[in-house]
């Protein structure tokens, strides 16, 4: 059973891709891991060796062929399609590569998709969306359209866009690979202030420089954990 | 709150589509032309309709109409009573047509008749002071208005009297009196009509012109109620029965007695049976095909056959037409699908579930085919204004054809809509996602 303070637990996950006839491939052997709330995780490995299978499995995106996924308590890896979509609304916060804001809609109108789909009314939601915007820096560029946005900023819409929903955490799948040094430096400072307010987080990349920052590494290789680095010690459970 | 999610969920589709303005246009036209096409046709055929229902219905219902008609086969026949209209060189002299006899064997053998009417119709110009208006002079019975279902306006109709004294009394057209008489009272005033003069006892409201279908086709293009009616005797002595026409310096003189019996039934029913009844009476007489029957109810019958097939075929191509529509609009859905498969599965992440995609895209398809049957409600109605306008044609925009053109583009939107909505909602979130 999974302890009560860890917000996600996964044992004996296996991923498995069916390439048509024969081919297979075996995207994750075995997994298990287990993440406190308030740690701020990092995974990190070569190219290929599961990183993004195993953020979209946790993140409910994807399923696991095999293994159990507990989120929060829940047993997620057997929901029926709907829940999982509104597990994925109230509990999970994305930040892509690719920013993935949706382009005929402004900032504000972006940071409140995740509230639609929780049947929120917008309208009472307002003073947050704008908290949430000022809290990224973006409060002066409400109306303005993706296009209109430099990647950072356009990240930093993506971030409160995780936020609006206050989900239980936020999962990051190399959110500054578009990024320059001195923009991505602005985006994972925020990401580190998010997490000293008690966040989640658990962001994939390629960069040593970008791990270090977290709690603990997760070095991954042939889709099974290789090894982990505990940089400082996450937060003891406070509940 | 529900319908607070479907506004802001029909603005985010107002705002998708605006953002390919030209192609959100362009699948539009094809609803447009669909819904517009349904209107304008309806429009057309329905004022088309509504006039010759008219037309047929203000002959009367319950009446038989006999016609005489110049026979085909120009059996001529060498004048016998050339009596007033003779003189000049003596051209051909052609008999036939319907005679008084006709009209006294109908009123007795004809079970079911109330009343036979018989008229003679001649075209002459009504003179008064230095007004000349080229009329219809139709010599009838005191009961034509009862039967013909017209209306005194002032003074009085044919009476009786008249009939006994054949006296040069007439009664006029509302319309000829206006022509005639712009600034007076035509009443106690005598017309002239040929050499005659003849004192107008009252003015006539039409509501049937029955001559006006007449055979021959000079009348054409002249207003329909410029009408005299004078006693039946009167045009008989008068006017005499062989009638001369002048044509391209030659003389056609014709004898007819009557140029019109209407035959007025009891009822419906009666109409009915008498039609065949009247024709074999009538064929007994008459040795060539000389008149006409005309039967306003078969004929009312009839049109609303025609209008029925009518209906049926225009249904059809308003029908594929907003088809042709309908797939446009799913095509370009397709496309739009596909092209935004990487924003399907960011809000599958975002927490959407699959009726959350479905509703979006079904509402986007419904938004632009209720678009484009919105505005091509407006051109639909306006187009029959126009088309009135440019061609004198009847036109009726019927409220349930705007409601049907309406309903169909919705309709085709919603069914159109349906299963591009559904492979949008079908896609794995993930697998939307790594779309690029
Ligand atoms: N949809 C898929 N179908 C088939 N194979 C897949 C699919 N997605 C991933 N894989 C395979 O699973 C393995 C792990 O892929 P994954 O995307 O998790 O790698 P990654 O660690 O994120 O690599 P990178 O650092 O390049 O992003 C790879 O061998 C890949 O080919
Ligand atoms: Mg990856």
């Amino acid at each position: 059973m999974p302890r009560p303070s860890a917000i996600i637990r996964i044992e004996g996950v296996k991923k498995r891709y069916v390439l048509g006839g024969e081919n297979e491939v075996l995207a994750l052997r075995h997994v298990d891991l287990a993440v406190e709330a308030g740690t701020y995780l990092a995974i990190m490995g070569p190219s290929g060796s599961g990183k993004s299978t195993m953020l979209n499995i946790l993140g409910c995106l994807d399923r696991p062929s095999a293994g159990s996924y507990w989120l929060g308590g829940e047993d997620v890896s057997r929901m029926p399609d709907d829940q999982l979509s509104e597990a994925r609304g109230r509990k999970i916060g994305f930040i892509f590569q690719s920013y993935n804001l949706i382009a005929q809609l402004t900032v504000l109108e972006n940071i409140q998709v995740p509230l639609l789909y929780q049947g929120k009314d917008v309208r009472l939601f307002h003073d947050r969306c704008l908290d949430l915007a000022r809290l990224v820096g973006l409060g002066d560029r409400l109306g303005h359209r993706p296009n209109q946005l430099s990647g950072g900023q356009q990240q930093r819409v993506a971030i409160a866009r995780s936020l609006v929903n206050d989900p239980l955490m936020l999962l990051a799948d190399e959110p500054t690979g578009n990024l320059d040094s001195r923009t991505g430096t602005e985006v994972l400072d925020l990401i580190d202030r998010l997490n000293q307010a008690g966040k989640t987080i658990i962001l994939v990349t390629h960069d040593e420089r970008v791990a270090a920052r977290a709690h603990r590494v997760v070095h991954m290789k042939d889709g099974v954990i290789d090894r982990e680095v505990v940089n400082r010690p996450p937060p003891a459970p406070s509940r | 709150m529900i319908s607070y999610q479907l506004a802001s969920t029909i603005r985010l589709g107002v705002k998708s589509l605006l953002l390919h303005k030209l192609r959100s246009a362009l699948t539009m036209l094809g609803i447009i032309f669909g819904v517009c096409s349904v209107i304008a046709m309806l429009a057309i055929g329905e004022g088309a309709s509504y006039e010759a229902q008219e037309a047929i219905k203000k002959l009367g219902s319950n009446n038989i109409l006999l016609r005489s008609v110049k026979p085909p086969e120009q059996a001529r026949q060498q004048g016998g009573g050339g009596g007033g209209g003779g003189g000049g060189p003596r051209g051909m002299q052609l008999k036939y047509g319907l005679t008084y006899q006709d009209g006294s064997r109908l009123q007795t053998t004809i079970p079911g008749v109330k009343r036979v009417l018989p008229m003679r119709i001649i075209r002459e110009n009504v003179r008064f002071d230095r007004n000349e208006v080229p009329c219809q002079v139709i010599g009838t019975l005191p009961f034509y208005p009862e039967v013909a279902g017209a209306a005194i306006v002032r003074g009085r109709f044919l009476a009786h009297i008249d009939e006994v004294h054949q006296d040069n009394v007439c009664i006029i057209t509302t319309g000829l009196a206006r022509r005639l008489f712009p600034h007076q009272d035509p009443l106690e005033h005598s017309v002239k009509i040929d050499a005659f003069y003849y004192r107008v006892v009252g003015v006539l409201q039409e509501r049937s012109q029955p001559e006006q279908r007449s055979q021959s086709g000079k009348m054409e293009g002249q207003p329909l109620d410029n009408n005299v009616y004078i006693p039946l005797g009167a045009s008989r002595t008068r006017f005499g029965e062989v009638l001369i026409r002048r044509a391209a310096g030659s003389f056609e003189a014709e004898e007819v007695q009557l140029h019109q019996i209407t035959v007025q039934m009891e009822n419906t029913a009666a109409v009915e049976t008498a039609d065949p009844q009247i024709k074999t009476l009538l064929d007994k007489f008459h040795d060539q095909q000389d008149f006409e029957i005309i039967v306003p109810l078969q004929l009312l019958r009839q049109a609303e056959q025609t209008k029925r097939i009518f209906n049926i075929v225009l249904g059809s191509i308003a029908a594929i037409s907003l088809l042709v529509g309908g797939i446009g609009i799913m095509n370009i859905m397709l496309a739009t699908v596909t092209e935004r498969t990487r924003e399907i599965g960011v809000r599958r992440a975002l927490g959407a579930k699959r009726r959350d995609i479905t509703r979006q895209f079904l509402v986007e398809t419904v938004v632009l085919s209720v678009g484009g049957g919105l505005i091509g409600v407006v051109v639909g109605v306006l187009t029959p204004i126009v088309v009135s306008q440019l061609t004198t044609m009847k036109t009726i925009v019927t409220v349930w054809s705007v409601l049907l053109a309406f309903g169909i583009s919705g309709a085709v939107g919603i069914v159109f809509g349906l299963y591009p909505a559904k492979a949008a909602a079908r896609l794995d979130p993930i697998d939307a996602l790594r779309h690029e």
